[in-house]
């Protein structure tokens, strides 16, 4: 322990006696951890940034949708294959997922299905009010959208099971649509009838629902267009369809939703077996949530490899100023020798001077990554810092560089023949 | 006088270099001598005699091809380079021409140096560097750097470096070379006060006759053998 200190005390000494010299020798050290850390900071934050992105498109939702079945070839007479065309098998009614299925779906799934949200596109829609028009986007939905999308209702409710049920004549409306068309303030057109014209036809519906409209950044300046929702059922008598060709499957917390697909997906396509055309397929967004983390993984591991050779350059000038300073020190050495220092004695006391080079270097280079990634963080928009366990490691890494790349030089100094060693000059 | 102790036993010590190549060079040709305790004794002879040699032998930095030598009771024949490196620390007191102060240390942390390999606690290690300092007539100089020290200055921390672990003796190796002539005549008076007041052991290493005179007995040697042993003025 004495020693040790005693090492640690002659090696910052060293040091500051040469302080230009171990500040350039440093510098490849501190590049290399600095960008190290750097890295981490922003590769967290954009995995950040992509996870709470996921999570608000609803990375625990799985996509249902109805899709063609693998191409199934089909021998013609003059014995060219073809793959079956697009065109020579329409979507019919029959194709498509039915309120049966789902409702068995969720009888059959009651500790993995959340919320099931179909939805309808019913097209472009005009609201008329005497000469003025406002465009709409039509939907039919269920009540499980709105758990779905997260909306946010600035008053009434969603959908109840009577306006379902009875496939009743209302309407959930934006904010922003109440203040284009009542031109007021949204709470006050609550209740009011409006006339809606979709697909020819025309309905008047009243308002249940208001909710918060959310201005995207893609939508940000144009005149948009807000949606507007009816009971799924309403939107069936308008469209006399009963069935849907996708909806969305909200998972409960906790529920694996890449697994979910599958279970779900092979559940249905036992609807399908004898549909000689069309099958269900899934998507969950927690699996490109994966795929995209894989992604910056791999690009964080090349940058590191590159950070990893500055690092390994580095090393090599730490090596060689301390082959400089062993030169240097020569009779120094020699006189410790003389007084009494062993081989071992005087090769710590330069191998933990290479060490503490690295090591102030490397704490140089983390509170250096740490600006950086901060500042490359706060560019991206998600607050990140790298983990107290990255940091320790880029600390021990330095150091590590320091005893691989200072051993030989001191093992040298170490070797050095004390007579020759006192007598040079 | 052979009834005082004997520090250093050199008994028929031959020392060759590149052995077994045509330059084959013998240095010392089976050098015997006796330096006993307390005794002040003076090594002389010109540059090529082998008093070099002879004093990297007896500092232990060189060992003797052929011979023996027993150090304070302690045969080093056969002692491995870490063995050679704590007797260096505990027996030995070098005194360099050069002085060989580390440099950008301070006067205590040099004297300081010896005990740290010695393993002494921190504590004891500053309050006997100080008491060494105090004892050379450097107490006044203990935080400066050797290059803020004259000379003279140095060669007193150097002394007393080479005291504080209280060795067999002290080898002091042209101690006076570098300085003028009133400054070496203050460490020449150190060492007497030394070895009359503390009863060291001084083995010095010089080709001035005027300053061997002053030693208790000088051995001459010339072309690696001892050609004379007489008593010196300082013999009382």
């Amino acid at each position: 322990m004495n020693m040790f200190l005693e090492n640690l005390r002659l090696a910052f000494s060293s040091l500051s006696a040469n302080k230009t010299r171990a500040f350039l020798t440093m510098l490849g050290i501190i590049i290399g951890i600095a960008s190290v850390i750097a890295i981490l900071t922003v590769g967290n934050s954009l995995t950040m940034s992509v996870s709470t992105e996921m999570q608000s498109m609803g990375a625990n939702n799985v996509t249902i949708y109805v899709d063609k079945k693998d191409v199934v070839q089909e021998k013609r007479e003059n014995g060219i294959v073809f793959g079956k065309s697009e065109e020579d098998h329409d979507m019919t009614e029959d194709d498509l997922i039915t309120d049966e299925m789902i409702y068995d779906m969720m009888k059959a799934f009651p500790d993995t299905v959340e919320a099931v949200s179909a939805r309808m596109q019913m097209g472009a829609g005009t609201v008329t009010k005497a000469t003025d028009t406002v465009s709409v986007n039509v939907f039919g939905v269920s009540r499980g959208f709105f758990v779905e999308n997260k909306l946010t209702f600035l008053s009434g409710e969603p959908f109840s099971a009577a306006e379902l049920g009875g496939a009743r004549n209302v309407a959930i409306v934006s904010d922003k649509f109440c203040r284009d068309y009542f031109g007021e303030d949204g709470s006050s057109c609550l209740g009011r009838e409006i006339d809606l014209s979709v697909n020819d036809m025309s309905i008047t519906c009243t308002v249940v629902a208001i909710y918060e409209y959310q201005q995207t950044m893609v939508m940000l300046g144009q005149n948009t267009v807000t949606n507007l929702y009816l009971p799924i059922t309403t939107a069936q008598n308008l469209n006399h369809s009963k069935n849907y060709a996708d909806m969305t499957v909200v998972t409960k917390v906790g529920v694996d939703s890449n697994q979910a697909a599958k279970e779900l997906k092979d559940y249905l396509n036992g609807f399908y077996r004898s549909n000689p055309y069309f099958e269900i397929d899934t998507y969950s967004l927690a699996s490109l949530a994966d795929s995209l983390n894989e992604m910056m993984g791999t690009i964080t591991t090349a940058i590191s490899v590159i950070a990893g050779i500055a690092l390994l350059v580095g090393g090599i000038g730490v090596m060689n100023i301390m082959m400089v300073s062993i030169t240097e020190r020569t009779r120094e050495i020699g006189t410790r020798k003389a007084l009494g220092a062993s081989t071992t004695h005087i090769r710590t006391q330069f191998i933990v001077e290479a060490m503490i080079i690295c090591l102030v270097g490397g704490a140089i280079g983390v509170a250096l990554g740490l600006v950086l990634g901060a500042l490359g963080a706060k560019i991206l928009g998600y607050p990140a810092s790298p983990t107290v366990g990255s940091v320790l490691i880029a600390l021990l890494f330095s150091m590590g560089i320091g005893l691989f790349f200072g051993y030989y030089p001191a093992n040298k100094a170490a070797k050095m023949n004390p007579i020759d060693a006192l007598r040079y000059e | 006088m052979d009834s005082r102790k004997v520090v250093i036993h050199l008994s028929n010590i031959y020392k060759r270099f590149y052995i077994g190549k045509p330059n084959e060079l013998e240095i010392l040709h089976g050098v015997s001598l006796d330096v006993y305790d307390g005794e002040f004794l003076a090594i002389v002879g010109a540059s090529g005699s082998g008093k070099t040699t002879m004093m990297n032998l007896i500092g232990l930095l060189d060992r003797p091809t052929e011979g023996e030598y027993i150090i304070d009771g302690v045969n080093v024949d056969g002692a491995s380079d870490k063995e050679l490196s704590v007797i260096r620390n505990r027996k030995i007191g070098f005194v360099f021409q050069t002085y060989n102060l580390v440099s950008k240390t301070t006067a205590l942390k040099n004297v300081e140096l010896p005990m740290l390999y010695a393993e002494v606690p921190r504590k004891e290690r500053t309050e006997r560097a100080k008491a060494m300092l105090e004892l050379v007539g450097m107490g006044d100089r203990m935080k400066h750097l050797p290059e803020e020290l004259s000379g003279g200055q140095k060669q007193r921390v150097a002394i007393a470096r080479a005291m504080v672990n209280e060795p067999a003796i002290i080898l002091a190796d042209e101690p006076t070379g570098a300085l003028d002539s009133v400054t070496g005549r203050t460490v020449m008076d150190l060492f007497h006060k030394l070895n009359k007041e503390e009863g060291k052991t001084i083995v010095l290493i010089t080709h001035s006759p005027e300053l061997a005179e002053e030693t208790d007995r000088i051995i001459t040697l010339k072309d690696g053998n001892i050609i004379g042993e007489r008593a010196g003025k300082g013999k009382s």
